[in-house]
């Protein structure tokens, strides 16, 4: 035990039991009658024995006592990932396509539920992605578009009984509209300030949500907005069929999370998205090479609000009730944390981020009270430990040709 | 005498209430290497940067081949053969050195002469090509001056803007650019606009050459002049 880590590396982690105690000890401690000592000195010693065991494990580990364990581990994970590169990179794509395409077939309705929601969020974590990840323009008013692609869709059915799929494509549009019109006084501005605008601008509309009573009916919502629609073959007649069905409506956000998946992609590899790249590394020397800096980050903000528009609308068909309150920063951040824990600029890093933000807390259901204190250290420690996120992008706009030469 | 392809007017720039430059006036003909040289903060650099709009002009008109440029946004001049290598290189860090490269084509759609180009650049710096795959960032300082200087070739330029390529760089290195920048301008005809604080290197590379003291021009000779000038081997050749 004399050799086992240095000085330092012990009194750090004493500093740091010390330290969670006492972050623990009022949040545990302070009840009505009074504060108590025991209930949470009991929990800080398990957490405290399990933290010592991780810790002498990973001492163990730096000094090299675990080779007999880590070396066949090694081989083991080389071994499977050598074998994951012999399966080629469609084949992935496929079979992830076809489990989540037969997954209303065997899910339950909550787990259902839940899948809609993190599909929904990959439509907002990849449109944010296309914003801050590629273009490199902190957005902290995001949320703002998926408020006007929820809205429109919202009263344009509500007043005109439009359909899902003509509203999909308008609600889109104004999202994009409402980006340039957002975007143009905002984005002379450069880094931290840009961020403090927009987050001023998601506030804004908000609160014209709120408060424009004869348009929006303010906080009490709208009510009454039809589900998405499908023509159906119907007693021998061409019926209308209304996706009101968890399983209907889960296929029409898969099919726009993969519309968003493919066109990001696209975009990832695009001149554009090259432009939107040499504007995130220096805004400067791209103008000098003939970039119209101001248009390429008005565009990028616009094909940002777009996904976000999408997924507003959708979000206004499956809940058929909007109001102002699903539109709080709360929720910018959210977005905006799947986009840097998933990894920025990655595609299947966004993803993995909306699955781990939307999914984890759900598992995290049996911690009760304590659920978001849970999920608020793991998101820490993964941030720590991993700050380039869960699938780093090895680079927005690789190439196939450079891939395997790392 | 030929028309100037670049011509300053009594040019006054600033940042907030400092001014920076005072009623600079200087003219490039085609085919010319010249050199503005000066101390740290004299307004090399601004001049430049004015130049392209980077810094705008509070008076004075700029003209490049008799049209006038001033109040014209950056990105417009490239597409008319005018390209600056910025101060600190600028390159993209994140990109690779092809993709660095293939940015400075950004506004150009012929592809054929794309590629072309692109040969070329490597051709005159063969470690570019070596490193094509690796991103901007991990090369070294010399190569990463290269780079500046490959990605603003593939603009096309009729007039190169260079600011400070000898920054930071070891001597065999500033050697081998500067014998590449007069490659360039005899071979390709590309005029070039060289701001240098290494004046004597600036000096025996350009023709003619400007000194610029806090914002106006001193002096205005030829480089034979200005090297034999008493005054300018004390202030700047270190005599």
């Amino acid at each position: 035990m004399t050799t086992l880590g240095s000085r330092r590396h012990w009194t750090g982690f004493a500093i740091g039991l010390v330290w969670f105690f006492f972050i623990l000890w009022p949040l545990m401690g302070i009840k009505p009658g009074g504060l108590e000592f025991i209930p949470a000195l009991l929990v800080w010693a398990r957490i405290a024995a399990a933290a010592l065991f991780i810790f002498v494990l990973w001492l163990l580990r730096q000094q090299g006592a675990l080779g007999f364990l880590e070396r066949p581990a090694a081989r083991l994970g080389a071994a499977v990932s050598g074998a994951a590169r012999v399966v080629p990179r469609t084949a992935w794509i496929a079979a992830v396509l076809a489990a989540s395409m037969t997954l209303p077939l065997f899910a339950e309705r909550y787990a259902l539920d839940v899948a809609i929601n993190v599909l929904v969020y990959v439509c907002l974590g990849l449109g944010l992605n296309v914003v801050v990840g590629m273009a490199g323009l902190l957005d902290l008013g995001y949320i703002a578009f998926y408020g006007v692609g929820a809205y429109t869709y919202a009263l344009l059915s509500v007043h005109f009984g439009l359909s899902f799929w003509l509203c999909l494509p308008l609600a889109a549009g104004l999202a994009a509209v409402a980006g340039c019109i957002i975007g143009y006084p905002t984005l002379r501005m450069r880094g931290d300030y840009l961020a403090i605008v927009t987050l001023g601008f998601g506030e804004i509309v908000r609160i014209v949500l709120n408060n424009w009573m004869s348009l929006t009916n303010g906080p009490n919502g709208i009510l009454g907005i039809k589900p998405p629609t499908l023509p159906w073959l119907q007693d021998g007649l061409w019926g209308v069929l209304e996706l009101r069905a968890l399983g209907g409506l889960y296929y029409v956000i898969l099919g726009l999370a993969a519309f968003t998946v493919l066109a990001v992609y696209r975009l990832n590899h695009s001149r554009i998205g090259r432009a939107f790249e040499a504007v995130r590394e220096d805004e400067t020397a791209a103008q000098l090479m003939g970039v119209n800096t101001f248009a390429i980050k008005l565009l990028a903000y616009a094909m940002g609000a777009i996904f976000g528009g999408l997924a507003g609308a959708f979000f206004a068909a499956r809940m058929r009730f909007v109001s102002p309150e699903s539109f709080t920063f709360m929720e910018s951040a959210m977005v905006l944390a799947m986009v840097v824990l998933g990894g920025m600029g990655s595609i299947p890093g966004v993803i993995l981020g909306a699955l781990a933000l939307i999914a984890l807390p759900e598992v995290f259901r049996g911690f009760e009270l304590y659920r978001m204190l849970v999920f608020g250290g793991v998101m820490a420690v993964m941030m720590i430990i991993n700050p380039r996120g869960l699938w780093p992008a090895k680079r927005v706009g690789q190439r196939s040709e450079e891939r395997g030469h790392g | 005498m030929s028309e100037p392809i670049l011509e300053l007017r009594g040019v006054c720039a600033g940042y907030g209430n400092i001014q920076a430059l005072r009623e600079v006036s200087l003219k490039v003909l085609p085919g010319e290497i010249v050199t503005i040289i000066g101390a740290n903060g004299a307004g090399k650099s601004t001049t430049l940067m004015t130049i392209c709009n980077i810094v705008r002009a509070t008076a004075g008109e700029v003209l490049y081949q008799g049209r006038p440029i001033t109040g014209l946004s950056a990105d417009r001049l490239p597409a008319m053969g005018l390209c600056q290598v910025p101060e600190g290189r600028r390159i993209f860090p994140r990109l690779t050195v092809q993709e660095n490269l293939e940015m400075g084509a950004f506004l150009r759609k012929d592809a054929a002469r794309k590629a072309f180009d692109l040969d070329k650049v490597f051709n005159l710096f063969p470690v570019l090509k070596e490193r094509r795959k690796q991103p901007g960032g991990t090369l070294s300082g010399g190569e990463q001056q290269m780079l500046a200087v490959g990605r603003a070739l593939m603009t096309r330029p009729r007039l190169l803007l260079l600011d400070e390529p000898s920054l930071g760089l070891a001597p065999l290195i500033v050697a081998q650019i500067f014998s590449i920048i007069r490659t360039i301008n005899q071979e390709d005809d590309v005029t070039v606009l060289l701001v240098e604080q290494n004046a004597n290197l600036a000096l025996q590379t350009a023709s003619r050459g400007y000194v610029l003291e806090t914002g106006s021009v001193v002096l205005e000779d030829s480089s034979a002049n200005l090297l034999a000038n008493p005054d300018i081997r004390k202030a700047y050749l270190g005599e």
